[in-house]
């Protein structure tokens, strides 16, 4: 329910801001060449990204988290559980037919608050007031008649709810929460939970802040925050250079020798739509759950992407460049030194750049199999305690890393091989 | 001797369908020291063909190359290769294409430093030296294509189509620096090109090949070559003889074209 209406509140903010930024800009549009072409559907050079709904576009996720989450951060919320005092009253008939009303008096607080029940007087009639606590997001069997005069005889029993009747599996709404009745005539009080999220499914942002605060200080589970990240990321560069020390060497030689290419070929394209993740079981089983066992998966995880990296490198050098180095007096060596090498660079480059998101993945699922520290070990241990806050945060740092690493190769790329797609 | 000698090659290999193709045949040449020499033909005529059993890149099935008295066996140094594009290594600078061929011969740094800096001031490179090969034109990186290739001092230099990927006008200077460095360097230049024009202008002597089986056609002995390195292009163009012989070499070369066409109908 509360997932649909996300949705399509998103969806409406993405129409209104696309209106409202549209009808804005209108008359501020940059006169250069692009915003001349009369024909922009169809040609992607003319699509340029609009940074206002980028900006708005992140704006409205956190609005959006904030608003169902009851974050202080953010203006707006939909309505929240209820919490404070309600009072709703039911009518009951005793064995002799005869009828009475009481109150109910429900505080609902939070969770692992001290409070106590509220004050009430018994009130006259057979039918006795009750009060009683409830934590948020939690519900209450009531038995109204435990405290009532012949409320344990049969013939008693409920039968309306603000003086509306209710039944077996009927249920009446009161001022904040609802009364249903089920089979054997017992009442369960739910008290209105709104429409915001549990903090159980999503925590707000400043939760997910002060967990990372927290854990960034205290640590998590023995290590500290900088040991679990750290921990993931030696795995990977581990992995990842292993892999390319291999793979590299060995795409070269299947891109230079025809023995080689058929020794390899079967092995190379059998292995390289297995996913690293099928694989995690196999290595438990023969290298243990230790580091080996990790470095072992993510160097099979990057073995075959660099490996097909390099033999495409080699295989797409142009001949004319091999014949004119050739023909400048070149031996083979140097034509591998000079020629072939340099030519696979940017080939290499994007291997690295898949070997890399993929070994990123890859460390994190094993760590979630098993692992004593690392990122995917604290996401999936918190995730047994039910700290979905501590979940979230690392959720959100294994992104930030990820896309920090590709950043980071793309500049390599540009700084190592600036003649990538010029040629 | 000196010189480069074509002694009867012969060229022919099975396709994967039994049959076979004869890209040469009983092809036979002899050019002297310091001749320049342009070929022409219609596509399939094997002028590519012969020019990489000339270099070295492909062993004639039948005949051989001779070079200054030695056979030739596979790419050398002693015969430069000039392409159409697409041979300049991206990953240097203008510089250290030039200095290719002499680094990897182990020429010192010093010397090989000022040669290139005297061939890429010939060719009219000398302020793009540190420039990057992609952020050349067209006709640039054709200039550092013939000052890399002269670097390394060759008897011969190869030319495949060296001006063919340039526009028009930009051409018309190339030749004019193909036949200036040729003069200069007195080089034996051995130039394949499709444009009948480029081959009166840039060919002393000139050879029309014929297809199927690739083969000598007719051989010209043309002023033109000599007259362009004191004059300019376009006056040479306007010689009276070379436009009677580039009708007689056209109406050649279509009439080649239309008896392959009437082969492919009659198939």
């Amino acid at each position: 329910m509360t997932g649909l209406l996300i949705v399509a509140v998103y969806v409406a903010l993405f129409v209104a801001s696309m209106l409202v930024v549209g009808a804005l800009t209108a008359r501020s549009r940059r006169r250069d060449f692009t915003s001349l072409k009369t024909v922009t559907f169809g040609d992607e050079s003319a699509v340029r990204p609009n940074r206002w709904a980028s900006v708005i576009s992140v704006i409205v996720l956190f609005l959006i988290w904030g608003a169902f989450t009851g974050s202080k951060l953010v203006p707006i919320h939909v309505p929240g559980p209820f919490v404070g005092d309600t009072t709703f009253t039911y009518t009951a008939r005793n064995a002799a037919g005869e009828t009475d009303d009481a109150t109910v008096v429900v505080r609902v607080h939070a969770v692992g608050a001290e409070v106590d029940d509220p004050a009430i007087e018994e009130g006259d009639g057979f039918a006795k007031n009750d009060a009683t606590r409830i934590g948020v997001y939690r519900s209450e069997l009531m038995r109204l008649g435990r405290n009532d005069e012949g409320g344990r005889e049969d013939g008693y029993a409920v039968v309306a709810i603000d003086g509306q009747p209710i039944g077996p599996n009927g249920s009446v709404r009161t001022a904040h929460g609802t009364m249903t009745m089920n089979e054997r005539g017992g009442t369960n009080f739910v008290p209105d939970q709104g429409l915001q999220m549990q903090p159980l499914y999503l925590p707000s942002p400043e939760r997910v802040v002060e967990a990372l605060v927290e854990v960034a200080s205290d640590g998590y589970r023995n290590f500290t925050l900088v040991e679990h990240l750290g921990w993931s990321l030696i795995r990977v560069l581990g992995g990842f250079a292993l892999g390319a020390l291999v793979g590299i060497p060995l795409g070269y030689a299947m891109g230079l020798s025809d023995w080689f290419r058929g020794w390899f070929d079967p092995i190379v394209e059998f292995m390289r739509p297995v996913p690293p993740l099928a694989l995690i079981p196999l290595v438990i089983i023969w290298f243990g759950i230790n580091e080996t066992g990790k470095i072992v998966l993510l160097f099979l995880a990057a073995l075959w992407i660099m490996a097909i990296g390099a033999r495409a490198g080699v295989s797409g050098v142009n001949i004319t460049k091999v014949h004119a180095a050739y023909s400048l007096g070149a031996s083979k060596w140097q034509i591998l030194r000079h020629v072939i090498i340099p030519n696979s660079l940017p080939e290499i480059f994007t291997a690295a750049r898949v070997a890399m998101g993929v070994c990123w993945g890859t460390v994190v699922a094993a760590e979630l199999v098993a692992a004593n520290v690392g990122a995917g070990m604290m996401i999936t241990t918190a995730s047994k305690f039910q700290q979905t806050y501590v979940v979230v945060m690392g959720i959100i740092l294994i992104g930030v890393i990820g896309f920090a690493i590709d950043i980071l190769m793309r500049k390599a790329e540009a700084v190592l091989v600036p003649w990538k797609g010029r040629s | 001797m000196t010189g480069l000698r074509i002694e009867s090659v012969s060229m022919r290999f099975d396709l994967p369908n039994g049959s076979y193709v004869q890209a040469l045949k009983d092809v036979s040449l002899d050019l002297a020291k310091g001749e320049l020499m342009s070929v022409l033909g219609p596509s399939g005529c094997g002028k590519t063909t012969l020019l990489n059993i000339v270099a070295g890149f492909l062993a004639p099935t039948q005949g051989r190359v001779v070079l200054n008295g030695h056979d030739v066996k596979g790419p050398d140094a002693e015969r430069g290769m000039v392409f159409q594009q697409g041979a300049l290594f991206e990953w240097m600078s203008v510089r250290e294409n030039v200095e290719f061929g002499p680094r990897m011969k182990g020429v010192p740094a010093a010397q090989r430093r000022e040669g290139a800096d005297r061939l890429l001031q010939i060719t009219g490179l000398g302020d793009f030296k540190d420039k990057a090969i992609y952020e050349l034109s067209g006709g640039m990186q054709q200039r550092v294509a013939l000052a890399r290739c002269l670097a390394n001092d060759p008897d011969v230099i190869l030319m495949d189509e060296p001006l063919g990927a340039l526009d028009a006008l930009t051409r018309e200077k190339m030749q004019g620096l193909v036949l200036k460095l040729w003069k200069e360097t007195g080089k034996t230049i051995v130039l394949i090109t499709h444009s009948v024009e480029e081959a009166l202008l840039l060919g002393e002597r000139l050879l029309v090949m014929a297809p199927r089986p690739g083969r000598i056609h007719k051989e010209y002995r043309l002023p033109f070559a000599e007259l362009g390195v004191s004059t300019d292009l376009r006056e040479v163009k306007t010689h009276p003889d070379f436009a009677t012989t580039r009708e007689e070499i056209l109406s050649m070369i279509w009439e080649m074209e239309e008896e392959i066409m009437g082969r492919m109908e009659d198939a």
